[in-house]
């Protein structure tokens, strides 16, 4: 590889980083405006104009406020909690395609930062590690409540994970391919995903608002009954991380749903559009509809979690085992059988 | 009434976990606790502490003249003073024989059913924060803000209200009053209809509910429980409709019952409560307008405090100052008790007077209280989440629990 290969790779990963750390903070304020607009409130409005500096605010004062660990917690391994969930919330987004491949000056250069060709297990494997941030926390912190959010989180998180997987397994059927890149690129046009694994989609849909631990499925953190739940004994910045990697999570997987089944940088008309805009400006119009895409699964994110009450825990695992589960084996018989038949 | 939990973590027998519900929980709204052993999420017992915040109401009120007492029942359930402010003010009128003018009654109605209004708005609404819908609690929020400002119109003051003298009001009620009512009776409906569409029929909050903290007709009667709660379980027994007070035999309204007294029912119960209070409302508004526009107090000038213009230029009303401030007033010798429909059932006072210028004995019955006996014996078993749903639908008021 050459010396310009890898300074455009690093760039990239940089800008990737930048972007998904800015979209990551504006969806605090987005939450935050939203959930004003469904309430009928006005929401922040005193830092700068419409109060777009608050997540700047939010995030100096997060800085500054006093780190507390304490006396019978893990020190270490309360450190390490948060890190790991802020970690594991940043690597996600290496596998996705952001947009069409670009030419600039005869080079080739892929908005992609790795297309591996297990992409989709890539971002399982990370999504998996991602409930042990949540568990060592709510262990180390040694209290009640943030031992039982951590324990909702992890038996959540591993649930889900598994009908998450089986409504995968359908859509490979349908692309034959686990590289993300690959997935991104058979959707041209309007050909998305969607359209033939409609099911499939809406489990995924569930399985990522479980995964991210949203409302209907926010028990881990419930305020009503846990306090914060397994961050209730966390403060300042790594208060913020948990925070802040819950909202990187959201951003992944409105990214991660996009790509998979709403066509990720497609768009009915893209290649009259690159055919006369040229090989710059189509491809980046593509980018610009992926991220549309993208804020749109966020705010849908956000509508659910101020219109519906939540689960109860054991709701939660009924939905979950008896429901999800059975009707993604279906989707992936009913998919598998269309596709023999259709052969 | 058992003594303090000890349950700690080095106990022999646990292979239980012992969880400390409050008293800073932020579900417990209020400042009292619960200390459950939980075996994984569920309850296997519970023992209740309350006294956080008792402050010897009943004993600071054998100290004070009668009219001194209203300020302390404002602190009972400080979700629906007005009411508790009334009940103590009839307790008083039923002692002294005073016969109140049907104008003054209706007054005394308006302001009692906005008040339990307030109460189920916020029972109601928190319920939905509770089990994590809070939209719907801001919607109703807004609407309660508009019974405050109606509050404040009358009396000046917005949550501890002290509303209202012995023998009627302090002040005739201004058509700036008589506008806010009518504007709330014309905006809240539309409101309540929305909050009812949000959760009513939502399968989560159904699925939540239902079921939940189910409380047999029986049960509920040997805790004698009262209020919403107690009709939600079947039975109809309301003070307003058993034993009107305050003219309540005047109007014509239903008293709602649920079936098997879980928690969606005690919503239901709570949310048709409200539109009965606005169809009593809107009765007593029609009333008042028949009535002559000028009274608003009884005629018994040794209890009703004269206005400040006659105390300076009226030689009785200078007399009837002093005295009933000093409280020289003279009072029989008698044993009252007086209940009215609060917004968490029935809301008793027992007084004892032996003639002097404040109660020999005082005893509020405290719903909340009463109410929230069987909450630790209905917990077992159940798992945190319904416990925690559970108690915000009885609706603890830690200020009525603890008077």
């Amino acid at each position: 590889m050459e010396l310009a290969d890898i300074a455009i790779k690093f760039g990239l990963i940089i800008i990737i980083f930048l972007i998904s750390l800015v979209i990551a903070m504006y969806s605090t304020y987005a939450e935050r405006k939203i959930a004003a607009f469904f309430q009928d409130r006005v929401g922040p409005n005193r830092a700068g104009p419409w109060g777009i500096l608050q997540p700047l605010a939010d995030g100096g004062k997060m800085f500054l406020k006093e780190e507390i660990i304490p006396t019978n917690a893990t020190p270490f391994l309360f450190i390490v909690g948060p890190s790991l969930a802020i970690l594991t919330a940043c690597i996600g987004s290496a596998v996705i395609p952001w947009g069409q491949n670009m030419v600039i000056g005869g080079k080739v250069i892929p908005l992609q930062v790795t297309d591996i060709n297990v992409g989709i297990l890539y971002i399982f494997g990370v999504v998996s590690l991602g409930v042990y941030g949540v568990m060592i926390g709510g262990w180390a912190s040694n209290n009640k409540y943030s031992l039982l959010g951590a324990i909702r989180a992890a038996s959540q998180n591993i649930s889900y994970e598994i009908s998450m997987g089986l409504s995968i397994i359908a859509l490979l059927l349908v692309t034959g391919t686990l590289s993300l890149g690959e997935i991104a690129q058979q959707q041209h046009g309007w050909h998305w995903n969607v359209l033939y694994q409609p099911v499939g989609f809406i489990l995924f849909l569930i399985c990522a608002f479980a995964e991210t631990n949203r409302t209907p499925f926010d028990l881990p953190e419930c305020e009503t009954e846990l306090v914060g739940g397994y961050h209730t004994e966390y403060s300042s910045m790594k208060l913020g991380f948990y925070l802040f990697a819950e909202y990187i999570n959201m951003f992944i997987s409105s990214a991660v749903m996009a790509t998979l089944y709403f066509g990720g940088y497609n768009y009915p008309g893209m290649d009259w559009v690159t055919a006369h805009l040229g090989p710059i400006a189509g491809p980046l119009i593509g980018t610009a509809v992926f991220f549309a895409k993208i804020f749109l699964f966020i705010f849908f994110f956000m509508w659910v979690r101020w219109t519906i009450p939540r689960f109860r825990y054991d709701q939660l695992m009924d939905l979950g085992w008896k429901i999800l589960i059975p009707l993604a084996i279906a989707n992936i018989v009913v998919t598998g059988v269309v596709i023999t038949l259709l052969n | 009434m058992q003594n303090h939990p000890v349950y700690t973590d080095n106990d022999p027998q646990t292979e239980y976990s012992t969880l400390n519900l409050g008293p800073t929980h932020p579900a417990t709204h209020g400042v009292f606790q619960n200390v459950l052993q939980l075996d994984g999420e569920r309850i296997v017992s519970g023992v209740s502490t309350i006294g956080y915040i008792h402050r010897a109401f009943e004993k600071i009120a054998e100290h004070r003249p009668f009219y001194q007492i209203t300020p302390l029942t404002d602190r009972l359930n400080y979700c629906s003073s007005p009411i508790n402010n009334m009940g103590w003010h009839m307790t008083v009128e039923k002692m002294l024989n005073i016969q109140m003018p049907k104008r003054v009654d209706y007054m005394r109605v308006i302001i009692m059913e906005l008040a339990r209004i307030a109460d189920h708005i916020v029972c109601n609404g928190v319920l939905g924060v509770d089990t994590g819908a809070f939209t719907g609690f801001l919607y109703m929020m807004e609407h309660r803000e508009e019974i405050y400002e109606i509050y404040e119109e009358i009396c000046g003051s917005r949550l501890t209200t002290n509303i209202g003298r012995i023998g009627g009001f302090e002040r005739n009620f201004n058509h700036i009053a008589f506008a806010k009512i009518k504007k709330f009776l014309v905006r809240f409906p539309p409101v309540l209809r929305e909050f009812e569409a949000l959760f009513n029929r939502n399968r989560i909050f159904v699925d939540r509910t239902k079921d939940v903290a189910a409380v047999t007709k029986e049960a509920a009667l040997s805790y004698s429980w009262s209020g919403p709660i107690l009709r939600a379980t079947g039975v109809d027994y309301d003070v307003r409709a058993m034993e009107p007070y305050s003219s309540y035999e005047d109007f014509d309204f239903e008293v709602p019952v649920g079936e098997n007294g879980d928690v969606y029912n005690r919503f239901l119960v709570r949310n048709e409560e409200m539109w009965q209070s606005l169809r009593i409302i809107e009765q007593a508004l029609a009333k008042i307008e028949k009535e002559p526009s000028d009274i608003f107090h009884a005629d018994v000038p040794a209890f009703y405090l004269p206005p400040k213009e006659e105390v300076y230029n009226n030689m009785e009303a200078l007399i009837y100052h002093f005295k009933i401030v000093m409280g020289e007033v003279e009072t029989p010798n008698a044993e009252v008790y007086h209940a009215v429909e609060g917004a968490n059932g029935e809301l008793g006072f027992y007084l004892v007077n032996d003639g002097g210028r404040s109660p020999y004995r005082l005893h509020f019955r405290r719903p909340s209280f009463i109410n929230y006996q069987m909450y630790a014996p209905m917990s077992q078993g159940m798992l945190l989440s319904d416990a925690i749903i559970n108690m915000s639908s009885l609706n603890v008021i830690a200020g009525e629990l603890d008077a």
